[in-house]
């Protein structure tokens, strides 16, 4: 078989457990529905009526797949050393909170505040992963763990500024910042919601794509990701890969926080972000970790969000209901597969199945 | 002093409470990770089955059967997570973070009408003449059963572990698959009952929250303890007695901080929060520290998936 055929195959089959994912998860989506009392068919189209039928429902969900591109990139580099960050909301508040604090205290000088924003989100990002790299790299301490634990700092973070010093004097009390100056805002596009981080975005996928498949160091953080032993053996200086890795995941997901601030918040606000840095491994893992699948899964699972907060709206449908289907959807999308993985034989993406990370134990 | 002396029985008192959902969890998980599954999916796990022992109890049903009622939910998920990890061969990271998801929505979604709801609780069953010591008895004798079951489940497990046959497959199992497939062990069958295992007993964990700890059920209450446990089991080096150590300790931390923030801190309420958190990272590191001469003890197979048709 050429090699066209082969890859022409492998996509059709990674499209299609993907779409068996979906099918089997709306299907589930009716069955939770009606369990809470909720009936008719309607009820789980409705979930795409909004996002697929309308311009609104339509420029709402590229506005929420932004971020999730973003955030799915920061995780799909990590997770391609088998690094597995999953601070990636965390990392997204630090990116938030910088990008604030730009706007909101950095005296007026001269370039829009929007073009130091965006950079000061990537470096806080950045920085709020490089503890978890290090510790890492050094020790050996598990990456998992310090990660998350990141994501409730950060988060609380948050609160304590919203509650306390960055309370604004124009916000009737509620806690959150005054509206950041005019030139801290991203342009947006004809009349939507839809804001410059898109381009970003998009940008930052085939940035990261020609890093990872065009570069001799993105060579070896793959094959770090597929056979930590032979990196070893190669020579090649893991313990440095793994803080760097870390550190272009955290500027990313930082990213996502800036130009969510930037772009469509223009305040910040306690617990702001639905997620995004959850729904980002998601995003990534569907994607299978390839930078340039990452923009359309996003838009996907931006419009079951998207869906989820009209359903909330007009049905009083508990928003959790997205987060059952994001879980459902990643479990049988795992499994379908680990199942076609068992049926072929040997695997096909080594970094892509279950044996063990970097360095050591797993946990 | 005397004073002093109470509300130190008091913390303590407090730290064993809100180390028991640690305790149980970690315990499960433990076992768990000695037969080569991570579950990092715990605090989903918990969620659930805070979940439904609460609304079990607010249906009517006796709080003891709700809390089985919670081992159930529990069951359910681990061995949700079994199957797609053990019987298939997922990525177990990847299927932990399913687990989470799936368990925070579930919790969410049918728990949302039970928010502001009351339901009778686990009462405080205090032992009988311990308890009428005077400091010691409030400090450690007049806690709610889970607590005692908690307490007692540590030598259980500890002697099963390591002094009986059972114990010894499941621990052949973590550390060499092959060969404990080769002596006749069924590995898949082993790691089953473990995942299942872990599940009751997270859910359960999450049980004493909704039903002793807080006595309601509140979105997202389980507030990271999920995480938390798995850090107990690092800290414990896969040893029980020392999960129970490890657990208390953090429960300590975690009432330390609702003591201060209830006397009123010059620190803000959020920054006080962090606290649990950051103990995590630095018991972590401390850990990874100190076992940079020494190994650390984990199960060498563990996160490693097992496949009799695949050599290695």
């Amino acid at each position: 078989m050429s090699a066209a055929a082969v890859i022409l195959r492998r996509a059709c089959r990674d499209l299609a457990v993907i779409a068996g994912a979906v099918g089997t998860v709306l299907l589930a989506c009716h069955v939770v529905l009606g369990a809470a009392g909720i009936h008719g068919a309607g009820a789980c189209a409705a979930l795409f009526r909004e996002s697929l039928g309308t311009r609104y429902g339509f420029s709402e969900s590229v506005v929420k797949a932004t971020p999730l591109m973003l955030a799915g990139l920061a995780v799909a580099v990590a997770f391609r050393m088998r690094l597995w960050n999953i601070g990636g909301e965390g990392q997204l508040y630090a990116g938030a909170l910088a990008a604030a604090w730009v706007a909101l205290f950095l005296p007026r000088c001269g370039i829009p505040r929007v073009m130091l924003m965006l950079p000061a989100a990537c470096a806080a990002g950045a920085a709020w992963a490089l503890a978890p790299g290090i510790l890492k790299a050094s020790l050996g301490v598990s990456e998992i763990l310090v990660t998350l634990m990141g994501n409730y700092l950060a988060m609380l973070l948050a609160d304590h500024l919203c509650y306390g010093p960055w309370k604004g004097s124009t916000t009737f009390g509620f806690p959150m910042s005054d509206r950041f100056p005019a030139d801290a805002d991203l342009p947006t596009y004809a009349g939507t919601r839809v804001h410059g981080g898109l381009a970003i975005a998009l940008i930052g996928a085939v940035l990261l794509w020609a890093l990872l498949w065009r570069t001799r160091w993105g060579f070896q953080v793959r094959v770090a990701g597929s056979n930590a032993r032979a990196a070893e053996y190669a020579g090649y200086r893991i313990r440095r890969d793994v803080v760097v890795v870390m550190l272009i995941s955290g500027a990313l997901a930082g990213l996502a926080g800036g130009v969510e601030m930037a772009g469509v918040l223009h305040r910040l606000q306690p617990r702001f972000s639905p997620g995004y840095g959850y729904t980002a491994i998601l995003v990534a893992w569907l994607a299978r970790l390839h930078p340039l699948a990452i923009p359309p899964v996003a838009l996907f699972l931006g419009m079951l969000l998207t869906g989820g907060e009209q359903l909330q709206v007009s049905a009083g449908v508990p928003s959790s209901l997205v987060d059952i289907l994001q879980g459902l959807i990643l479990f049988l999308a795992l499994a379908a597969e680990a199942f076609l993985r068992r049926r072929h034989g040997e695997a096909r993406h080594p970094e892509l199945s279950g044996s063990p990370a970097v360095e050591g134990s797993g946990d | 002093m005397t004073d002093a002396m109470g509300v130190c029985a008091a913390l303590i008192a407090a730290g064993i409470q809100a180390g028991t959902a640690l305790l149980l969890a970690a315990l499960g998980e433990l076992v768990l990770e000695r037969a080569g599954v991570l579950n990092l999916g715990i605090e989903g796990i918990m969620l659930v089955g805070a979940l439904a022992a609460f609304a079990a109890s607010h249906a009517g049903v006796n709080p003891g059967l709700a809390v089985a009622c919670a081992g159930g939910a529990g069951l359910c998920m681990g061995l949700l997570h079994g199957s797609v990890t053990v019987l298939l061969g997922a990525n177990q990271v990847v299927a932990g973070l399913a687990l989470l998801m799936l368990g925070t929505g579930i919790s969410g979604f049918f728990g949302q009408r039970l928010i502001g709801q009351t339901a009778p609780g686990l009462d405080s069953l205090p032992v009988p003449l311990l308890a009428d010591i005077p400091l010691a008895g409030r400090a450690f004798f007049r806690h709610d059963p889970l607590t005692y079951a908690g307490v007692l489940l540590v030598p259980s497990i500890a002697f099963i572990l390591m002094r009986t046959t059972w114990g010894l497959a499941l621990r052949a199992v973590g550390e060499n698959p092959e060969a404990a497939d080769a002596h006749g062990i069924s590995v898949v069958k082993v790691r089953m009952l473990a995942s299942a295992f872990a599940g009751i007993l997270a859910g359960i964990g999450g049980a004493h929250l909704s039903l002793a700890y807080n006595q309601m059920w509140i979105e997202r209450m389980v507030a990271g303890r999920g995480w938390i446990a798995l850090a107990v089991v690092i800290f414990s080096c896969w040893r029980p007695y020392r999960a129970l150590f490890g657990a208390y300790l953090f429960g300590l931390v975690g009432a330390a901080t609702f003591r201060f923030q209830a006397l009123g801190s010059p620190v803000s309420a959020p920054l006080l929060q962090t606290l649990p958190y950051l103990t995590t990272i630095a018991v972590l590191v401390l850990v990874a520290w100190r076992s940079r001469r020494h190994t650390m003890d984990a199960p060498a197979a563990l996160t490693v998936p097992f496949r009799r048709e695949e050599r290695r």
